[in-house]
């Protein structure tokens, strides 16, 4: 067995464990955690597909600053695993019957339609920083610059809906 | 070269993306419900890197200097940015939710009706 | 002259536009000027063509102007066709269309400015629609004219609009003429499909080769157009309600042209009618049958307008006997001599109202000969005229429709002569209540009667001159041999059918006229005694009188079996069909719309679970139509 199909499969496992931690931890910050598991495994898969540059992305921006934000939100609310009332019994088999039912339909989508074998480990560099990089500031530059201006009113919104109503509380 | 068959990216995205499903159905909570959505995100990310590697591998047999597969990652890229926005102003919205019920409970959003 | 034939409608069409838009602001001087310039213009005009059609080695043709439909191989053209027979109908149009033109100038007098251009207005649209109708080549542009002239009589009908049953009057007209005109559309579309064209000279060329049937057909729906037209039975109920129009309007419209508008159209196409043996019997009966019921009705009106509104119907269903038994040539003339003295009789009697203030009823007349003295005199010549005695208008057309009519059968010729008595005796007894006896008005009115201007009265001598020599165009071969000269001026257009009536020999037509002439004036001397010194009062109320006096009841009848069924058909579809079952379907729709939105609010639960299982299962739903049903 090659190393690359060891990782896969290990990464793999990983990810679809700590995705369903994820969801069925009772403790949010648990939660959270394991949700940063799963995206340092899927960091790893695209290491191993030589995508250098958004595993890095990913690393940084998703397992850091973003997950950092949630873990932020939870503890400034206080949240614990008692203060989340559950949701009825029946409910929750009818989300995990048409989740299964999803996957069921998507598998057997796609299983006749992509059967073909087709390598995905091999040459290239393309996913390398520096031509990323090029690309990205020669034919996406507008975009790129668009997406600058988005971030910018992100946070505008982010400010106008963090700021205290002084009269609209609801006790 | 190891020959890794597309479609184990492709069960391994299904398989997450439905795990996220489940988690959006069965969580009441709504910053877990959020980070589900991340997950769900991450899992389409993961199948466009695999797509453009295929498409790349299978590029790069017939000529060396290929850039295929290229808009593929630069697309994962935009996606990863969009969802640091929507992060944001999600956040935002549910500690503003947070401030005016007291809970992040989303069977409480009902009051919105009234 | 032919090429200046477009002016003749065109000049009352523009006197109609000038007045009708600037009837708030024209002078009454000016709306004089034009409203009766443009017709005497018109009249001038058709003299011309009228010289030039009677002058020998004429040959008439369709003058065309544009395409006024052309689809496929349809080819409708707006065009006219001046022959002898339009040529006739437009000097008779426009000459007494002038006269009553002016005549209405003093009539109308008592009018206001802007409705006084109004009725002036109408009258010049009414003239374009009538000289349109004789003018068209085809029968479509006579259909335009037919409408048109439908249009105005009932605008002039219902003149006076302040008043209800004036307009009912005018609505009951134009109700009527519609049922008529419907026949007359179809029978427009039968002859297009029929012939493949509807000008007049393709038609009836080609009618000689269409089966009797189809002929028939034909020729019985434009009856059914003339009928309403020209008020036969069963359709002729709205002519005496017509009388509520103003009088002029009564003399030129439902008594000297419009009227006739059926007669025309019939002696038009007399070449179909020829054609069709059972449409002329049928034709002949209706109009005798009309003849007399009218003549009847009319012994026992009071109305001095009444009176010669039936007599117009008894006069209109002589001319449909005429052209029943083929006798095209005496249908026109009768029209031609009716128009003449009729129009005199109708505006000699709208003088008699005039003088009388607005007064129509003869019981409260008498003795008025002495005080209106042109007015007597005319009215006079009209009642001879119209009763047939010679050497008057109407006893050469009347005599020559009675001996055609020998000529078929005897029997249309006795119950003609009943009519002709009849008219004889309701005319003079009209006459002797007005104009002789004692005067049984009140005193006011005693007082202010009057001799009419000279704008009334001008028409009146003009008219009664007509009445007098109007007859001697058609002088029977009986007097002089060959003096017939309408007879010969019309032969190219109108076929005849009458030659057998000529086999009677000179002494017959001697005897039955004599004895004819005796009656009639056995009738007037009757009627002088009754009616002649002193009015005593008549009963019109029980019996055979008071049945006449109620006219046939023919009213009440179609009260009964045709309006009253269709008020209870249409209150029903209001109560029942409107109100239950449209009304139950359309609020049936909002509130099942209410309900069902009832219902599918529920689904709107607020909660967010819901929705996104919701979600889930439609994409799930959707991918496994895309993948298994192949859509």
């Amino acid at each position: 067995m090659h190393i690359n199909e060891i990782l896969f499969w290990f990464l793999t496992a990983l990810a679809l464990f700590s995705a369903m931690m994820v969801v069925f931890s009772k403790n949010p910050v648990h939660s959270v955690l394991w949700l940063i598991m799963v995206f340092i495994s899927i960091t790893g898969h695209y290491i191993i597909m030589n995508a250098q540059f958004l595993a890095i992305v990913n690393m940084i921006v998703y397992a850091g600053a973003i997950m950092v934000l949630f873990l932020f939100v939870i503890m400034f609310m206080n949240l614990n695993a008692e203060s989340e009332p559950q949701k009825s019994k029946w409910m929750k088999f009818a989300a995990v019957l048409s989740g299964g039912s999803l996957m069921l339909i998507l598998i057997a989508a796609l299983k006749d339609n992509v059967g073909f074998i087709s390598s995905v480990h091999g040459e290239g560099s393309i996913g390398l920083i520096k031509n990323l990089g090029k690309v990205l500031f020669t034919e996406y530059v507008v975009p790129f610059e668009i997406s600058s201006i988005l971030f910018l009113s992100a946070m505008v919104g982010a400010v106008v809906l963090g700021k205290k109503e002084p009269s609209n509380t609801v006790s | 070269m190891q020959v890794m068959p597309i479609n184990y990216y492709i069960f391994l995205s299904v398989a997450l993306f439905t795990i996220g499903i489940v988690g959006v159905l069965t969580r009441r909570n709504a910053i877990i419900i959020f980070m589900c959505i991340e997950l769900m995100l991450n899992a389409v990310n993961v199948l466009l890197v695999a797509f453009s590697k295929m498409h790349h591998v299978a590029a790069f047999a017939l000529d060396s200097s290929t850039t295929a597969g290229t808009e593929a990652q630069l697309f994962v890229f935009f996606i990863m940015v969009v969802a640091a926005a929507e992060v944001t102003v999600g956040l935002a919205i549910i500690v503003m939710l947070y401030r005016n019920i007291h809970a992040v409970d989303i069977n409480f959003l009902n009051r919105l009706k009234h | 002259m032919s090429k200046f034939v477009f002016l003749i409608p065109l000049l009352p069409f523009v006197g109609f536009l000038i007045n009708g838009l600037g009837r708030n602001f024209l002078s009454r001087m000016l709306v004089n000027i034009i409203g009766c310039g443009v017709l005497i213009a018109s009249f001038v005009i058709s003299i011309l063509v009228f010289r030039e059609v009677s002058a020998p080695g004429f040959t008439a043709s369709a003058i065309d102007y544009f395409n006024f439909i052309k689809a496929g191989g349809l080819d409708i053209k707006a065009s006219f066709l001046v022959d002898q027979l339009s040529a006739l109908f437009l000097l008779v149009i426009t000459g007494i269309g002038s006269l009553i033109h002016v005549y209405s100038t003093a009539y109308m007098k008592e009018e206001t400015a802007p409705h006084y251009a109004r009725y002036f207005a109408y009258l010049n649209l009414f003239v374009f629609s009538m000289l349109l109708l004789v003018l068209g080549s085809n029968f479509v542009v006579m259909f335009i004219g037919w409408e048109g002239v439908g249009l105005c009589s009932y605008l002039l009908i219902g003149y006076w609009f302040g008043n209800a049953s004036y307009n009912n009057a005018a609505k009951k007209a134009f109700v009527m003429n519609r049922i008529g005109d419907l026949g007359f559309l179809l029978a427009i579309f039968w002859m297009l499909s029929q012939f493949g064209s509807i000008a007049y000279a393709d038609v009836f060329t080609k009618a000689s080769t269409a089966p009797v049937a189809v002929l028939t057909g034909i020729t019985i729906l434009l009856f059914v157009g003339a009928m309403g037209k020209s008020a036969q039975i069963p359709l002729y109920t709205w002519l005496p309600d017509a009388m509520a129009g103003p009088t002029p309007v009564s003399a030129l419209i439902h008594a000297a042209t419009m009227v006739t508008a059926g007669i025309y159209m019939i002696a038009r196409s007399n070449v179909m009618f020829s054609l069709a043996p059972i449409s002329q019997h049928l034709i002949a009966i209706i109009g005798i049958s009309t003849a007399l019921l009218a003549a009847t009705i009319a012994l026992k009106q009071n109305d001095i307008k009444k009176v010669l509104a039936y007599s117009t119907v008894s006069q209109l269903g002589l001319m449909f006997l005429a052209l029943g038994v083929g006798a095209y040539t005496a249908g026109v003339f009768h029209v031609m001599t009716h128009a003449f003295f009729k129009a005199l009789l109708f505006l000699g009697a709208g003088s008699v109202i005039h003088a009388m203030h607005h007064e129509q009823d003869i019981k409260k007349m008498g003795g008025l000969g002495k005080k209106l003295p042109i007015t007597h005199i005319t009215f006079l010549i009209g009642c001879l005229a119209i009763a047939g005695i010679p050497p008057f208008a109407g006893f050469f057309s009347k005599d020559e429709i009675l001996i055609a009519a020998l000529g078929k059968s005897p029997i249309l010729y006795a119950l003609g002569i009943m009519t002709s008595v009849m008219t004889a005796f309701y005319m003079f007894r009209l006459y002797f209540l007005t104009f002789s006896g004692t005067f049984r008005g009140s005193e006011e009115q005693a007082h202010h009667v009057h001799e009419s201007p000279l704008a009334m009265t001008f028409p009146l001598m003009v008219l009664a001159l007509l009445s007098v020599v109007g007859g001697w165009v058609g002088i029977p071969a009986l007097f002089v041999k060959d003096a017939h000269l309408l007879a010969a001026y019309l032969s190219p257009v109108l076929t005849s059918q009458t030659a057998e009536g000529h086999h009677l020999s000179h002494s017959t037509e001697w005897t039955l006229m004599g004895i004819l002439l005796a009656f009639i004036l056995l009738a007037i001397l009757f009627s002088k005694k009754l009616f002649g010194k002193q009015f005593k009062g008549e009963n019109t109320t029980e019996g055979v009188p008071g049945f006449l006096a109620n006219k046939w009841y023919v009213d009440e009848i179609y009260d009964a079996i045709i309006v009253r069924p269709i008020n209870g058909l249409a209150a029903f579809f209001s109560k029942i069909i409107e109100n239950k079952i449209i009304d139950g379907l359309v609020n049936g729709v909002g509130k099942g719309v209410q309900f069902s939105a009832r219902q599918m609010r529920l689904l709107q639960s607020g909660q967010v679970g819901s929705y996104i299982l919701i979600m889930m299962v439609s994409i799930i739903l959707f991918f496994i139509f895309q993948l298994f049903w192949k859509l």
